[in-house]
């Protein structure tokens, strides 16, 4: 039980830093792609009798590596959602050919509580140091390439390099977090608290570690109610990681709201004595 | 019914009358009024930020106005229809979408209409007359995505002329483009407004490009407008009452330029504001 | 005919599961590929998708309730669709957001709803039903509820036809011709929701977008004209779920045990390596520029304006809509 706490602890702290970026790149359909990839690899690795982590990793690293390379070439969306049903599919297909169809199917998708086992916690810790030290290393080229991709390729930074490391850990990620939260709503833990975050304040810094606080009230919040009531832990991460949302939208308003508009350059302010700079016709 | 005299005036397109609009709460434009008659050309200079996009949409319907009207063809705008042909500054468009020049000015024709389009000879012929008389016929079946700035806004004009409109709107359609694609729209527009009787009114950041055909001009400016015929509002006093600062109108062979004067008192770079003459 | 055997199974054409499962399936992929070719042009793709994942809550609701999966697919589904509408986001990065965030809350739902069909109604086999589709398992009585819905989706596309077109082209023309934007729009994803419904229904909920979105974008690369793309995408939606029944039925035969492979997992196959296989021939194509010759010096025309012509209508539709960012369509 303790283990529980632990694991799902680990994971809301990589959503949470993982998710950060996943909202400032806009990648949220690849990001919810890919745990698909994972959740064929667990199949397959079911199905063949091999350890599900490695399944997990290997194919939703392979997922990754796979949007990818095809979405340079084919349109990013129509890519990304064709590779999605495919490794849904896959996965579908091992599961059909096992006799535990069911259960195996809905854990997977929609979560476990008791998603990890005892002896796979270390394996787990260490996938999640690797992909915290990753993000720690990348930040600044990660940054600079989300934000203004112009001047990170001015800067020597290579966008699809960052990407497709971006990608690599996002699959990592998931790989980790699949078995607790179930790949189909992991994604949720993703894009929820950051997206909430975001909306609290602009500092990078401190939106990660906002991120990652909403990450573990989220998931804190839905272990005990899963565990209470016994319904799946995936419908308390989508409920909860949409009312952050929710927050973060509600809060962002009032924000803006609260700043009183400047007179800008427009209507008001074209001749200043101060330089302006905007020409005239 | 005997026709009209000469000293009868002819009934304008458009008279918009006080027009005050907001944006997110700030006012962006102030108690701005002028008319459009047949066969003007009208440019709508200001510069960006000056609130053009804003008034365009406002007169077609896109954008609400908190006080003033919008008056066309004598009914307001909202019972009746506008005959107005509307260009934008350019359609982006999905890079699979397979329509094709000559497909996307059908769709000038009844786009707007519910339904499926019927193929019929009498609307192919009427999308090759306008396609030719906008001299886009070269590429009339290349994909409108693959087109060029000055080529799309060419396709664009004869998708909004084909519905034969009294007003053809365009915002800042010579923004993207080069300088020969530039004249070769100036002079197409041209035509259009003098050999069609289409009121044109087009808005832009520079005036120049448009001294040879404009012979209206909506100037843009503090929030506030004033219109009138070329030479009268571009002049320097009326756009010094305008922005309520100096402003000194040089003429340098038949070039405009615009130049804010600087307020007495210091002022650190003690610079003018000076404008990009072409 | 020895090598028919080989393809074809014997008792194929004769069975009664396939022929209802060839009915079903066909029908909901030309709806499927209708929808989806304009659903890939207006950059909707993951809006659709969304669509997909909140019309499984709506599949578990239907077999929590007894009642057809179809009408909880496409029930909720354009319920789903009226809430992304109403939602309006306007930012592309923020709708992405909006419409993940929409996804999960419906996928947890539709997993609590299939928690409670096992624990309630003892239900098994709930889930892969609604998730992963058993289309050999649909009883005749459905074929009339497909025509019917899918019928009424082509009907909705039919009507909309143009307007929707020009509005892909560009809103703010549209709006300015009078379209009603938000009525298109809306119809559209109703139109969208009936589709990705009966795609449920056929090779199930969190699969359905293959039908969407895989014909369609295959057409796209490899046709010239908008009619085309619409026609081609039928034609290769409908072949990839016969051919996918097909494999399916054989599999049968193939696997020792009986077991068999899922319909779905064919279909999805094949509609994936079909639009992979589709980027060969469009990558040598250069653009699509439509062999037009090189741009000439531009020396002012002397073709006379058009006179006379077509009764080109001057009056349009009169409602014009009232809100400040009135050409994005909420989810478009």
């Amino acid at each position: 039980m303790v283990d529980a706490w632990l694991v799902s602890t680990i994971v809301a702290v990589i959503a949470g830093v993982v998710g950060f970026f996943v909202v400032l790149r806009g990648s949220a359909f690849p990001a919810h792609a890919i745990p698909n990839g994972a959740f064929a690899g667990a199949a397959a690795a079911n199905a063949v009798g091999l350890n599900t982590l490695v399944g997990l990793a290997v194919l939703a690293v392979f997922a990754a590596l796979g949007i990818g390379t095809l979405g340079r070439r084919g349109r990013r969306d129509v890519v990304t959602a064709l590779a999605l049903v495919m490794l849904l599919a896959i996965g579908a297909l091992f599961l059909s050919q096992t006799t535990e169809y069911e259960p195996q199917i809905y854990s997977l998708l929609f979560g476990e509580v008791l998603g990890v086992s005892t002896n796979e916690l270390a394996p787990v810790a260490l996938l999640a140091v690797v992909c915290v030290l990753a993000v720690a290393v990348l930040w600044r080229p990660l940054v600079l390439s989300s934000v203004v991709p112009e001047i990170g390729e001015a800067r020597g930074v290579r966008a699809h390099r960052i990407d497709m490391a971006f990608l690599t850990v996002l699959a990592l990620a998931t790989a980790m977090t699949v078995p607790v939260v179930g790949a189909l709503l992991i994604f949720s833990l993703m894009i929820g608290p950051p997206a909430a975050a975001r909306s609290f304040t602009d500092r990078p810094g401190i939106t990660v570690v906002l991120s990652v606080g909403f990450a573990l009230v989220t998931v804190w919040s839905a272990i005990a109610l899963s565990y209470a009531t016994n319904w799946p832990i995936g419908f308390f991460v989508g409920a909860f990681a949409a009312l952050d949302y929710g927050i973060g939208r509600v809060w962002g308003s009032v924000r803006r709201a609260r700043v009183t508009p400047h007179a800008s350059a427009g209507a008001g302010n074209l001749v200043s004595g101060a330089g302006a700079t905007t020409p005239f016709p | 019914m005997p026709p009209p005299t000469e000293a009868e005036p002819v009934s304008p397109v458009l008279v918009v009358e006080g027009l005050d609009v907001s944006l997110s709460g700030r006012p962006v434009l102030r108690e701005v009024s002028f008319a459009v008659r047949p066969g003007e050309f009208t440019g709508l200079i200001g510069a960006n930020g000056a609130g053009k996009t804003t008034l365009l949409r406002t007169l077609l319907g896109l954008q609400r106005p908190t006080a003033g009207s919008v008056v066309w063809h004598g009914q307001a705008r909202s019972r009746h229809a506008r005959s107005v042909g509307y260009v934008p500054q350019k359609v982006v468009l999905d890079p699979d979408m397979p329509l094709r020049a000559r497909d996307l000015v059908a769709l000038g024709i009844d786009g707007h209409r519910f339904g499926v389009p019927l193929r019929s000879k009498q609307r192919m012929l009427a999308v090759d007359e306008m396609l030719h008389a906008v001299d886009a016929h070269d590429f009339a079946d290349a994909r409108v995505g693959s087109l060029s700035g000055g080529e799309q806004q060419r396709v664009l004009i004869a998708h909004a002329l084909i519905s034969r409109p009294s007003l053809l709107l365009l915002d800042e359609p010579l923004a993207n483009l080069d300088l020969r694609s530039s004249q070769e729209v100036v002079a197409l527009l041209g035509r259009v407004s003098s050999e069609q009787g289409v009121a044109v009114l087009l808005s832009a950041h520079e005036i120049n490009p448009l001294l040879p055909v404009m012979g209206r001009v909506i100037y843009l400016g503090a929030g506030r407008a004033v219109s009138g015929a070329t030479d009268e509002v571009i002049r320097a006093d009326v756009l010094s009452a305008l922005y309520r600062h100096h402003v000194d109108v040089i003429n340098v062979h038949g070039r405009i330029l615009v130049i804010a004067g600087q307020e007495s008192g210091d002022d650190e770079a003690g610079h003018h504001v000076t404008l990009e003459a072409h | 005919m020895h090598w028919l055997t080989w393809i074809v199974e014997p008792g194929f054409f004769a069975s009664q599961p396939v022929r209802i499962a060839a009915a079903v399936g066909g029908g909901a992929a030309v709806v499927s590929a209708l929808v989806g070719v304009f659903t890939v042009v207006r950059g909707q793709s993951f809006a659709g998708h969304a669509l997909t994942d909140v019309s499984t809550a709506g599949g578990s609701g239907a077999v929590l309730l007894g009642v057809h999966p179809l009408l909880g697919f496409v029930g909720f589904g354009v319920f789903g669709a009226g809430v992304m509408d109403a939602i309006g986001i306007r930012k592309v990065r923020g709708r992405d957001l909006a419409t993940g965030i929409v996804l999960g809350a419906s996928i947890g739902l539709a997993a609590l709803i299939l928690y409670l069909d096992t624990t309630v109604h003892a239900t098994t086999g709930a889930a892969q039903q609604i998730l992963f589709g058993s289309i050999f398992a649909t009883t005749s009585s459905t074929i009339p509820l497909v025509v019917g819905f899918g019928s009424g989706a082509l009907a909705i596309l039919a009507v909309i036809y143009r307007p929707l077109l020009l509005h892909t082209v560009s809103g703010d023309i549209a709006a300015a011709r009078g379209v009603p934007v938000r009525m298109v729009g809306l119809s559209f994803m109703v139109a969208l929701a009936v589709a990705v419904g009966l795609s449920s229904l056929a090779i199930g909920a969190i699969l359905s977008t293959a039908l969407l979105v895989g014909p369609a974008a295959t057409a796209l690369r490899l046709t010239t004209r908008f009619g085309h793309a619409l026609v081609l995408a039928s034609v290769l939606g409908a072949a990839s779920t016969w051919l996918g029944v097909l494999f399916a039925y054989d599999s049968y035969y193939w696997v020792s045990g009986h077991r068999g492979l899922p319909v779905s997992f064919f279909v999805v196959a094949i509609v994936f390596v079909g639009y992979l296989l589709s980027g060969i021939p469009a990558r040598r194509r250069n653009g699509g520029r439509g062999g037009r010759p090189a741009p000439r010096p531009g020396d002012s025309p002397t073709v006379p304006w058009p006179r006379g012509g077509t009764d080109a209508p001057v009056v349009g539709v009169t409602k014009v809509t009232e809100r400040e960012d009135v050409s994005k369509v909420a989810v478009g």
